[in-house]
């Protein structure tokens, strides 16, 4: 029997509707993951066999793409030196959100090989925050699509959220990058 | 009117669902081609999504109305196409002509909104856009011409009718030069991958759509889906023969659709003068050796 008593009806914050739209948003970026590959360090050339027949990424809906703003993944692989590491974070600064960093072997971990040199950084997430590290020197082509699949997971988990960190934490990430790279003087035709 | 109107605007949205399903079904096409597995065939529908739901930067308004401009016009466009000889929304307004107008307001949306962004490579994609339009529509238009001539009526509908009726063959056996002249400007109008040269990944990072990303460039795929709709359309309604009922247009669509981007994908790609050359050289030597034999020999198969 259907009972006749008044009950209030059920209403959705809108946090809640917030929550809601946020995970149907968050199933079609997990399943569409674009790369945008910043190929500096030797890590680089486990990617061709991850990404062609072998291996084949785009069966994960994932793909190379040609600049910052197209691209969700920003793949860090290998070695950071200090000239590279300030066009990185151009190109992060760039890319359109919610974007993720993916850092390829053990040099953007702890230094790596390239530990005690003057001009490599040795830990990238003092500079930009990193969602997903796979270690190796250099990493199997099946460990680098396991980090991805990592990542899927921290985005349906929601601790894939690096971007909200730097937001978050804005000052201090900039305050270590302008300890290591100091202060930038531009002078070229472009910025006059 | 409305009617028309809610039917036209229920084509374009059909014309959208179902490039963009063909264009899933290809990547795992092209996919096994490469022996690999490919992605799921909703891949493409995912991604648009996806771009959709991400935050975008401005670049000023001219970047943002550019991109809206574009995708109304593209709509707009598409509203008059006819599905088969008998199904269109805007009866008699089905002239080729108006597509060759209406396409035009696309293509310069999209060229101001890629201009407004300031990105050199912008710049350099619009140019080849435009250079590699200007090499497609000489060859073309000639042997579209000649098939106005024909059928003496520049109306799609009309054209269709005159390759069904009893005696006819479709275009592309009648006039085999100009059907080869018609598939490979059917390959440059789509940007397939001898005549790539404008979108160019690896070369000027992906031309006119190096600044955009998130919303702007979800509207962006929408057109280019609904682009590829309509130029396909054209080629299957004035070549094939149109279609009788809505089966057999999605079939000679798939086949046309997949056996240009089979050929696509063997291939490397031109350099924008070459692109120019290519096509003022042996396409338009073609046209004009069919349209002489067609309508002064009258020598028609």
């Amino acid at each position: 029997m259907i009972s006749t008593k008044y009950t209030e009806k059920k209403k959705f914050n809108k946090q809640e509707i917030d929550r809601k739209w946020w995970e149907v948003g968050d199933y079609f970026r997990r399943n569409s993951l674009w790369l945008l590959m910043y190929c500096t360090g030797c890590c680089a050339i486990e990617l061709p066999p991850s990404m062609t027949s072998a291996y084949d990424m785009e069966r994960l809906g994932m793909g190379p793409m040609a600049t910052p703003r197209q691209a969700d993944i920003l793949l860090v692989s290998g070695y950071l030196s200090l000239k590279t590491l300030r066009r990185l974070i151009y190109t992060y600064e760039q890319m359109s959100e919610p974007r993720y960093v993916v850092a390829l072997g053990s040099c953007p971990i702890n230094g790596g090989i390239y530990h005690d040199s003057h001009p490599v950084i040795n830990q990238l997430d003092q500079y930009i925050p990193v969602d997903t590290y796979v270690a190796g020197c250099m990493p199997n082509p099946e460990s680098v699509l396991n980090g991805f699949v990592d990542l899927m997971e921290g985005i349906k988990n929601k601790t894939a959220n690096g971007w909200k960190k730097y937001h978050k934490n804005y000052d201090w990430y900039k305050k270590n990058q302008f300890d290591v790279l100091g202060e930038v003087v531009i002078d070229d035709e472009f910025h006059q | 009117m409305i009617l028309s109107i809610f039917i036209g605007i229920s084509i374009a949205l059909f014309g959208f669902v179902l490039q963009t399903s063909i264009g899933g079904i290809n990547r795992k096409i092209i996919g096994r081609l490469q022996k690999r597995h490919g992605p799921r065939w909703y891949q493409e529908f995912i991604d648009i999504f996806k771009l959709l739901s991400k935050r975008s930067v401005s670049h000023g308004w001219i970047f943002d109305f550019g991109v809206i401009m574009a995708l109304g016009g593209i709509i707009a466009t598409a509203m008059f196409m006819p599905l088969t000889s008998t199904f269109l929304a805007f009866e008699n307004y089905d002239n080729f002509f108006i597509f060759v107008y209406l396409l035009a307001v696309g293509m310069l949306g999209m060229a101001m909104s890629a201009s407004g962004s300031g990105n050199p490579w912008a710049s350099i994609g619009v140019m080849r856009a435009l250079t590699t339009m200007l090499a497609y529509e000489v060859p073309f238009l000639i042997v579209v011409l000649t098939i106005v001539n024909l059928s003496g009526n520049s109306s799609l509908t009309e054209i269709m009718l005159y390759q069904q009726a009893a005696g006819n063959n479709i275009f592309l056996i009648a006039l085999p030069l100009g059907g080869i002249v018609g598939f490979i400007a059917l390959m440059g109008m789509l940007g397939k991958k001898p005549f790539e040269t404008y979108i160019a990944p690896a070369e000027i990072a992906s031309g006119p759509m190096v600044e955009y990303g998130g919303k702007q460039l979800g509207m962006l795929f929408i057109l280019h889906e609904i682009t590829i709709f309509i130029e396909v359309s054209l080629f299957v309604h004035l070549f094939l023969g149109g279609a009788t009922n809505i089966f057999e247009f999605l079939f000679k669509y798939f086949i046309v659709y997949t056996v240009a981007n089979l050929i696509s994908n063997v291939n490397g790609r031109f350099k924008i003068d070459q692109v120019v050359k290519f096509f003022y050289k042996w396409p338009l030597l073609m046209a004009v050796t069919q349209a002489i034999i067609a309508i002064y020999f009258g020598w028609v198969i």
